[in-house]
């Protein structure tokens, strides 16, 4: 690859271009397709992977266990509650995590002694949780609507910075682009939502709206006076713009996904399910999807709301005409063109 | 502004000194429980009825909630409320199942008459009452007065209590049929009382109402004295009328005014805990009693609250529990600083690599951001009681990329600005005037997240909403005041300002253009041919770099290329200038 501040200032002069805007198309039918798969494969699957936040039920956390023997979980379970069917999971290393349907205050003392001594750790070492089935559902209510009002407020924000509500919309479907395909992976991966991947989940539509603004603000600043320009068209003027904050996007995405890939691996291969697991996958996702969502959907976007304008289709009628003036002029055999 | 921020941080520094020293604050954040251990109950109150609760019933709740915690003797407890439904406690270790039973039971208050009063202290064991003299019931009670109630076995328990010093094992509920011995505990003025109290006669469910306000003296004038009302139902004013008729008779025979006969006070108890015991002035026939003697606003609210709060029994329901191991806990805690620390390092090195030696001062600024944020997480930690939760650890993380997007949009400018064939200084000022709109408003995204997501959402979406709008505003304060004045000053010096190799600056690298190329020769926007490259054909993108200088005779065709292309070609120059 070549040095890596000449490709960006080679996007920042234009010398090299990827052409988001003139593919719209395809990035459009590509994002529906992802769209539709995201929400067609957790209906195919029967629904997301839900967490016992969202199940109710109780939960144990053994640390540090001698053996990863599930049939040892399963049976300090159900020699306690006869005839129940606890799911027993090896989550990490020396970590196990066994599901039951809700206990009661003795059951849940029995089996934890029960598991104590069938996986020889100490009293500290065993965790458990009890979640009533409303709790995660009153969570992610709770989140919905914050979600609701954080974008309601982002799109008007949006609308008084740019000045124009075109922007606000464009960024808001590249967010809910992001928000679905993110939403498929959890659906495809079989990763539990959980309370924390509603954390994560909002956070990267955050991101999303973050990552986007940048980007506009470039764009924004390229055509701040483009009527007064022959130079581009709109259309050309946020190509450029994209172009030009690109080694910013992969850098910021690079710099925002090496911690989070730190948590998800480490999260994921040391410690097991657990917050910081569940929050990092969505953020792993969402950052790499929402970061390519501003580039590929949202400012195309903009790009093709924008150029039906009265306004812009003069102007772009001018830059046709002046490059058709140029054209001719240096199709005679002139010296090279200083227009 | 580089002087401004180390005032910023030494001030924060002599704070935290200052409450570490007075022995209040602790140079480490204080954890939430999924790190330190503990149990979590969120609990959700039920009025009995089903009626909604308001906020003020929740407040009710919690301190209902934590009286029963703090007696049951669990230190540290900390109860809080949850989005205006729910009250979360959270108590090191894991309770017994007796507390947990009395922290859902619902508030128990109810109207007990005194039997005998006696100070606060235990009488010490060489004066007890021997065991012939002791009390013994003659017969059966006649009525909640009685004291044939008080057996041996209940004057002993009333010798031996202590309310100075009380005990708090207690945590079984008094059955309301047998008689109680308790304390009324010490108050601003007055100190604290043991009681012997009869059977309960009056449930708390028996009030309708109950109000504070001034007393009305006999001409109806409006006195000094605080004095708090209470208005029964039908059934209560019933049973109170009858109570008092009893109480009254007690007040009257030991002499009105100056007497002193326990048995004509009746006590109000909250969760077996006397919270007043006013003596019987007259008969009430109408139930609406009034309380008066000694109290001041504060303390009339306190108690009309408490009545009201009786008068609305709201019971818990566990909405979920939350049992963490030290150890897990521990762990927890150590695996995310491991994510955290990985993440910085794997940052800084890319960092490094990409800005070269102004990668460094992407790191000096995410130290200063780190500190700050962790200054400000300390020191909220001692006065708001903020707690570092799991979930805040992963919003530290996340900001780490966040933070550092600040610089990358802040150095991709200054490096445009350089394209442009500007001098560094003026780059650093073109490239900030443009960054900082950019900064501003993304961070005002993150921020309004942030916010919203605090103030809306519940349970661990919260902790890590906070930090993640804390080290937004920290990575504002440090990209103002640390990271562009180091960038104005290291513009000046010969390494930067002269484009080094590895200054990450360098011009010759950037490709820049000069804007005065010497000799009067200026150079104009289209002074280099257009040369139009097609996406993702990146060899032919270098050969036809290669071939452009050399072939200025195929500019026409190029040109023509161009438009057929439609893409945004241009000069060197493309910029706002430019147009």
């Amino acid at each position: 690859m070549v040095n890596f501040s000449t490709f960006g200032n080679e996007l920042y002069t234009g010398k090299r271009s990827y052409d988001f805007v003139g593919y719209k198309k395809i990035w459009f039918l590509v994002a529906g397709i992802a769209v539709a798969l995201s929400i067609l494969i957790p209906i195919a699957k029967g629904g997301f992977n839900l967490g016992i936040e969202f199940r109710g039920g109780s939960e144990f956390t053994v640390s540090n266990v001698k053996t990863t023997d599930a049939a040892l979980g399963e049976k300090a379970v159900t020699e306690v509650v006869a005839g129940s069917v606890p799911r027993v999971a090896n989550v990490a290393g020396t970590t196990m995590r066994i599901q039951t349907d809700k206990l009661t205050d003795d059951e849940t003392l029995q089996i934890k002694e029960g598991l104590t001594k069938a996986y020889g750790v100490t009293d500290n070492e065993v965790t458990s949780t009890f979640v009533g089935p409303t709790w995660g559902a009153d969570v992610t209510k709770q989140a919905l609507l914050g979600l609701a009002i954080f974008v309601g407020l982002a799109a008007v924000l949006m609308a008084l910075y740019f000045r124009t509500w075109k922007m606000s919309l464009s960024a808001l479907v590249g967010m809910i682009v992001t928000m679905f395909i993110t939403a498929g992976v959890y659906g495809l991966s079989d990763f539990e939502v959980t309370p924390s991947a509603i954390i994560g989940f909002l956070t990267v539509l955050s991101y999303s709206l973050y990552d986007t603004v940048v980007v506009f603000d470039k764009i924004r600043e390229n055509t701040s006076d483009i009527q007064a320009s022959t130079r581009r068209t709109f259309a050309e003027e946020v190509n450029l713009a994209i172009n030009q904050t690109l080694v910013r996007s992969i850098n910021t995405m690079v710099v925002a996904i090496l911690p989070v890939g730190a948590i998800l691996f480490i999260g994921a291969g040391l410690l097991g399910a657990g917050t910081l697991r569940d929050l990092s996958l969505a953020l792993f996702v969402g950052i790499l999807v929402g970061t390519a969502a501003t580039i590929f959907i949202a400012a195309p976007l903009y790009a093709w709301l924008r150029q039906g304008e009265p306004e812009l289709v003069k102007q772009a009628k001018r830059v046709d005409q002046r490059r058709a003036e140029a054209a001719a002029k240096t199709a005679s055999p002139a010296t090279p063109a200083t227009a | 502004m580089l002087v401004w921020l180390g005032v910023l941080i030494a001030a924060m520094t002599a704070v935290l000194a200052g409450g570490t020293l007075a022995g209040q604050a602790s140079w480490a954040p204080k954890l939430a429980l999924d790190l330190e251990g503990g149990t979590q109950m969120i609990l959700a109150p039920k009025v009995e009825g089903g009626s909604g609760i308001t906020e003020e019933q929740l407040n009710q709740a919690v301190a209902i909630i934590r009286q029963r915690v703090d007696g049951s003797g669990v230190a540290e407890a900390e109860i809080s409320t949850q989005s205006g439904r729910n009250v979360v406690v959270s108590l090191p270790g894991t309770p017994a199942k007796e507390t947990r039973a009395l922290i859902q039971a619902s508030a128990d208050m109810n109207f007990r008459p005194v039997l005998q009063a006696g100070a606060g202290a235990a009488v010490p064991e060489a004066s007890r009452t021997p065991e012939a003299q002791l009390p013994k019931p003659t017969a059966a009670p006649a009525n909640s007065s009685d004291q044939n109630w008080i057996t041996p076995e209940i004057y002993k328990q009333f010798e031996a209590l202590d309310c100075d010093n009380p005990s708090q094992d207690k945590q079984q509920r008094s059955d309301p049929t047998k008689p109680l011995v308790t304390c009324e505990p010490a108050s601003a003025n007055s100190p604290a009382i043991k009681y012997i109290l009869g059977p309960v006669e009056v449930k708390g469910s028996n009030i309708k109402s109950s109000s504070f306000q001034l007393q009305r003296g006999a001409q109806g004038a409006v006195t000094n004295e605080w004095a708090v009302n209470i208005q029964f139902d039908d059934a209560g004013t019933a049973k109170f009328k009858e109570v008092t008729e009893r109480l009254y008779q007690f007040y009257a025979a030991g002499g009105g005014q100056t007497g002193s006969d326990p048995r004509a006070q009746f006590a109000i108890v909250l969760d077996d805990q006397v919270i007043s015991a006013p003596r019987s002035l007259a008969v009430i026939t109408d139930g609406r009693p009034q309380i008066t003697g000694g109290f001041t606003e504060e303390s009339a609210k306190a108690l009309s609250d408490q009545l009201r709060f009786g008068a609305l029994p709201i019971s818990f329901e566990i909405q979920s529990e939350q049992q963490i191991s030290a150890t897990l806990g521990g762990e927890q805690l150590r695996m995310g600083m491991l994510a955290g620390l990985i993440g910085l390092l794997l940052v800084v090195v890319y960092s490094l690599f990409q800005y070269r030696a102004l990668g460094f001062v992407t790191v000096a600024s995410l130290v200063i951001a780190g500190v700050l944020t962790f200054l400000a997480i300390a020191i909220l930690g001692w006065t708001e009681n903020y707690r570092l939760s799991l979930a805040g650890v992963a919003g530290l993380i996340v900001a780490i990329g966040q933070t550092a997007d600040s610089f990358i949009v802040y150095f991709e400018r200054i490096r445009d600005e350089l394209r442009e064939g500007r001098g560094l200084v003026s780059a650093v000022e073109n490239g900030w005037k443009r960054a900082k709109r950019t900064i501003l408003a993304s961070k005002a995204v993150n921020l309004l997240a942030a916010v919203v997501l605090f103030f809306v959402a519940v349970g661990n979406v919260r902790g890590f909403a906070f930090t993640l709008g804390l080290t937004a505003i920290a990575d504002l304060i440090v990209v103002f005041m640390f990271t562009h004045p180091t960038l104005q000053l290291l513009a000046r010096t010969k390494f930067f300002g002269e484009g080094h190799r590895f200054s990450g600056l360098d011009p010759k690298r950037l490709g820049a253009v000069p804007l005065y190329r010497g000799a009067g020769r200026i150079r104009t926007p289209e002074d280099k041919p257009v040369a139009v490259v097609r996406a993702k054909n990146t060899g032919a993108a270098a050969e036809a770099e290669r071939r452009m200088t050399i072939a200025e005779r195929r500019l026409a065709e190029k040109q023509e290329q161009a438009q057929q292309a439609q893409l945004a070609g241009s000069s060197k120059s493309a910029s706002k200038e430019g147009k």
